[in-house]
């Protein structure tokens, strides 16, 4: 990769995600007072995980079905409330070992 | 803390993919230290390979990175009153699905503990990429598959409590996910980037959410 292309890319990529996020962080000096806009904002963050996840995840590793466990046994763990990094390394583990598992078949 | 960790297996992985697209280990790291998020990196070293134009790196990232304005949003709902200006410029640099979620689910948010919350994903991200680009190649393939759904864990793991503690969050993710099933397999809505169907997917549901069960209270949603 040569040197000044890689930093064009780099400000672009940099850039635009910065401003993306700080502009309107700056911007909302106010509290928003309608329940609907609300609402909407509250749900957000769920809606951007959960569509990033699914069906996306399932194609992640080499396995769909060893993906698959991965985020059933995310799932079960996260709904017992096991933190942020047990479930991750728990997913992990579970495709490993799942991938072990169907290579023997 | 647990961020941090999570960050650091999830950063690991960028790291051996920018490399192996033909980046530098110290690209990478810079890219991490300067970009600070999982999936618009991922694309970004994918158009760099792909010797992609300036205006598709800029597109792509846009709309991959769309939700991150709706999230900076929600969260200038939720800080103290010193936590303005000059302290929102700087600080809005840390705003990462993880950073949100831990900070959103805090009554108040001050400068302080937003900064605190965002110091530990901030070191594991660009660690995470220094190893991952610097011992990447060594690894296995079936390490390096594993090691990939970690960040996905990391999501279910941030939605799965509050969906299975309020009816109306299980409703509204359960919408994206059937939308997002929808523009992964259906003709034509699979041609559209990912980047642009994951916005489409998040915002429709949330606007569904908020016609169907509007929350109430007074911006704080404990």
């Amino acid at each position: 990769m040569d040197d000044k292309r890689f930093w064009l890319y780099l400000l672009v990529l940099a850039g635009s995600t910065y401003l993306i996020r700080a502009i309107p962080f700056a911007a909302m000096q106010r509290k928003v007072k309608s329940t609907f806009i609300k609402s909407f904002l509250y749900y957000i963050p769920y809606t951007v995980l959960s569509a990033m996840t699914f069906p996306a995840a399932l194609y992640a590793t080499g396995n769909t079905l060893a993906a698959a466990t991965g985020l059933i046994t995310a799932t079960v763990l996260a709904v017992l409330g096991k933190g942020l990094t047990v479930v991750a390394i728990a997913s992990s583990v579970t495709v490993f070992a799942a991938e072990q598992l169907l290579n023997l078949i | 803390m647990p961020i941090g960790l999570g960050y650091l297996s999830v950063s690991f992985t960028f790291g051996i993919s920018a490399v192996y697209n033909g980046l530098y280990w110290w690209q990478a790291v810079i890219i991490s230290m300067t970009t600070l998020t999982s999936a618009g990196q991922l694309a970004g070293i994918g158009t760099i390979a792909a010797g992609g134009s300036y205006l598709e790196m800029l597109v792509s990232q846009i709309t991959i990175n769309l939700r991150y304005s709706f999230m900076s949003v929600a969260l200038s709902q939720k800080t103290t009153a010193e936590f303005r200006g000059i302290k929102r410029w700087l600080m809005g640099f840390f705003m990462t699905d993880e950073i949100f979620a831990t900070a959103a689910a805090q009554k108040e948010v001050s400068t302080k503990l937003f900064a605190g919350i965002s110091v530990m994903p901030y070191i594991g991200w660009t660690l995470g990429t220094l190893f991952g680009s610097i011992l990447g190649n060594v690894l296995p393939d079936s390490l390096m598959n594993a090691l990939c759904i970690a960040i996905y864990g990391m999501f279910v793991a941030i939605v799965a409590p509050v969906a299975k503690e309020k009816r109306c969050v299980l409703w509204v993710v359960l919408i994206s996910m059937a939308l997002s099933a929808g523009f992964y397999y259906l003709p034509l809505l699979k041609e559209l980037s990912t980047g642009i169907s994951i916005s489409i997917c998040a915002v429709t549901a949330a606007l569904a959410g908020a016609l169907l069960f509007p929350v109430k209270g007074d911006g704080v949603h404990g």
